[in-house]
This record gives C-alpha cells, sequence and structure tokens, in this order.
C-alpha cells in the first residue's frame, strides 16, 4: 500500500491538517458570535438593499479584535472570518516549511514569493 | 421576513452551494452571489465580501480531503498561484473605478464562454503522452487516484496556463469571485490535465486568491458579518459533502454538472446587468 502513494505524501497529509485546524477553528468563533448576535437580533429585519459599508471598526484587523474582546456579536463572527481568511495563508507557510524540509529549494522560493504577495496584500488592511 | 428565517434560509442555499462548488471546483460565490442579488435583493457590493468568504471556506473544506487523498497537483497549484495572486491584487486596485452593471455582463459573458467551452463531449482531455518540457523541469507531471489504482498524466501549456491564471486573478479581484470557472477551464482546456484533477486543483488554488481579495474587500466594508455567518457554516458543511462525493462520481456527470451550473448564472448575470437591476 505504501509504493502506491505518491512521493510527496507527508506534505499532503501536512496541508490537509493546516486546512482542517483553520476552517474548524474559524467555523467555531463564526457560530459563537453569529449565536450573540441572533439572540440580540434574530426578528429584526434585515437591510441589505441599500449599501452602507460596514463601520469602520469592522474593516480593520486592530477594529475587529478590539471590538471582539467585549464579546460584540459582529465583531466575533468577523474576527473568525479573519481566521478563515488566514487559513489559506497559513497553508502557503506551511508549504514553504513543507518544502524546505524536503530541500526542494526551487518550490521554497516559489511558495515563499506566493506567501510575500499575500502579505502585501493584507497590509493595507 | 425576519433576520433569523433569512439567516436559516441562507445557510440552507449555502449547504448546496458549497456541495456543488466542491464537486465543480468553482467554489461556493459563483451561486452565493446571484442567490443573495436575484432573490433576496442584496446590493452586489454585500453579495461580493459573502461569495468571496464562501470561496474561501469551499476552498479550505474540501481542499482538506482534496490534498489528503492525492488530486489536487500542489506544486502546480503553487506555481500558478503566483499568477493569480497578482491579477487578484491588480483587479482589486481598478475594481471601484468599474460601474456595476458593465461588471455584471463582463461576469455573464465569461460564464456563458466558459459554458460553451466545457461541453462533456469535448474530448478527450487529460491527454496520456507528450507534455510540456517547462512542466518537467518543475517536476508538474503527477498521479492521481481512480478505482484501478494510481494514474499518471502530463501537463501541458505551463506559459499560457500561466498567463490565463493572471487574468483569472484580475477577474475574482475584479468581481469578488475565486473565478473558479477560468481556472478550471484553463486546467482542463489549456493544460490538458484529467477534469477531477482540474476541479480539485482549482478548489485548492481559489482560497488564495479569494483570500489575495479579501483584505482589500474587507477594508472597504463589503465583508458584513451577519451575512457571512450563515454563508461560511452552510458552505462548509456543505463542501465536505461534496468532497466527500467526488471519489465516486463519474467525470462525465461531473462536466455535465460544471457547464449547467456556468449556464444558468451566465443568464442571471445577463440579464440583471442589461436590465440595470445591478
Amino acid at each position: 500500500m505504501l509504493s502506491e502513494r505518491p512521493a510527496s505524501t507527508s506534505l499532503d497529509v501536512l496541508l490537509g491538517h493546516v486546512l482542517r485546524a483553520g476552517v474548524v477553528l474559524s467555523a467555531a468563533v463564526v457560530m459563537v458570535g453569529g449565536g450573540l448576535h441572533l439572540a440580540r437580533h434574530a426578528h429584526e429585519t434585515p437591510h441589505y438593499s441599500v449599501f452602507l459599508g460596514e463601520p469602520a471598526n469592522l474593516r480593520t484587523i486592530r477594529g475587529i479584535v478590539g471590538a471582539a474582546s467585549s464579546w460584540d456579536g459582529p465583531a466575533v463572527v468577523q474576527f473568525g472570518l479573519l481566521l478563515l481568511i488566514a487559513t489559506p495563508i497559513a497553508r502557503v507557510l506551511f508549504s514553504v516549511v513543507g518544502f524546505l524540509r524536503q530541500r526542494d529549494w526551487l518550490y521554497v522560493a516559489i511558495t515563499a514569493v506566493v506567501f510575500g504577495l499575500l502579505l502585501y496584500s493584507l497590509t493595507s488592511v | 421576513m425576519t433576520i433569523l428565517g433569512f439567516t436559516a434560509i441562507l445557510a440552507l442555499a449555502s449547504c448546496a452551494a458549497g456541495l456543488v462548488g466542491a464537486l465543480t471546483g468553482l467554489g461556493g460565490g459563483v451561486i452565493i452571489v446571484p442567490l443573495l442579488v436575484v432573490v433576496f435583493g442584496v446590493d452586489i457590493r454585500y453579495a461580493i465580501g459573502a461569495s468571496l468568504v464562501s470561496v474561501i471556506a469551499t476552498s479550505s473544506g474540501a481542499a482538506a480531503a482534496f490534498v489528503t487523498e492525492g488530486y489536487s497537483n500542489i506544486r502546480l497549484g503553487m506555481v500558478l498561484e503566483i499568477a493569480t495572486t497578482l491579477g487578484a491584487l491588480s483587479g482589486a486596485f481598478i475594481a471601484p473605478h468599474v460601474p456595476t452593471s458593465s461588471l455584471a455582463v463582463v461576469f455573464g459573458l465569461v460564464l456563458l464562454y466558459s459554458a460553451y467551452l466545457s461541453r462533456p463531449n469535448r474530448e478527450p482531455t487529460g491527454v496520456q503522452t507528450g507534455g510540456d518540457p517547462l512542466a518537467v523541469a518543475l517536476r508538474l507531471n503527477g498521479t492521481y487516484p481512480t478505482p484501478t489504482g494510481l494514474k499518471p498524466y502530463y501537463v501541458h501549456r505551463v506559459g499560457i496556463g500561466f498567463g490565463l491564471m493572471y487574468i483569472a486573478g484580475i477577474l475574482s479581484g475584479l468581481l469578488g469571485i475565486g473565478s473558479g470557472a477560468v481556472k478550471v477551464l484553463t486546467l482542463d482546456q489549456a493544460m490538458r490535465l484529467p477534469f477531477k484533477v482540474s476541479t480539485t486543483t482549482s478548489s485548492f488554488m481559489i482560497g488564495v486568491t479569494a483570500a489575495a481579495s479579501a483584505g482589500v474587500y474587507l477594508h472597504r466594508g463589503y465583508i458584513d458579518p451577519a451575512l457571512s455567518m450563515p454563508v461560511v457554516l452552510g458552505v462548509l458543511a456543505g463542501s465536505f459533502v461534496g468532497a466527500r462525493l467526488l471519489a465516486t462520481a463519474h467525470t462525465r456527470w461531473l462536466r455535465t454538472l460544471f457547464m449547467w451550473v456556468i449556464a444558468a448564472l451566465a443568464l442571471e448575470m445577463l440579464y440583471n446587468g442589461l436590465t440595470g437591476k445591478l
């Protein structure tokens, strides 16, 4: 059975674990925040036909963390969404680590470039 | 309708979106956007925010299984992610200058052309011979699981694929979707991978493309927590089920599903763009 598996199996398994962990963690946080929000606003009417944009403290990482620490429902959900957005980024970071362990320098370089681009895209937040 | 009812319906629909998204490599967004805009009358900017989040959820939820089972071509995904992240950054910066109805028409035309290209009788793909010398240099050729054991395949036209992935990234940044359709089509039609390798490698990649655009959209206030909550949870549940079904699903059936999903969405988006609803 071992001979049937492709050579990069350890990397496959590592990345599978990273993705699963990120998804489970963010889903749990989103669920808690959603519960807090629904407990208070379940019977109101949703308004999404006019775009107002989110309040300033739900647009930046610092603002979200600040509001979430006082158990504000929407901010806790938003924090869970940050964890979800971080999951593919963590997956790329762990790929760099995985290729480093295999001493596969070409792919260390390729994955490091992707990681750098992702970090650049998030520094505008 | 109350927030509770809206949330419950959205969670159920998102479950279906995650299922279809995982099976087709399109991500949940391709279903979430028209659902929110056409059925619930949500402003497209909120819909785009929810869609980005759903794409990351489908991608991470389904890819966890696909990667472990050896369907996704990780090396190829990594190489092409350079192109998609660059494209996503470019697209997100020009997005505010594009009016929403033209945006919808562009979206519709892209999807319509994609549907035309993906007719199930357009064989053969996943050709077993040849391949690009660049694919050998980058060690991109691989194997994937079939009912009769691991089967080798070759990757074609790496350069063209890289260019098309840059365009897919721009579309993601511009429209706020993972542009999974362009990814699957590039991997399938241009690079000639087996269909299941194309869809699962697309699933693997779309999370990274969406994450590259998500920062910008979060900053603009497109990502609404109350709207995203049922979407994320529903899509995750659906994508886990979809990932389990993929191994036993017939390729022809998956191709047919892929074609009809994007054809239906193309028509919806064209209608809404042309009538100025968006």
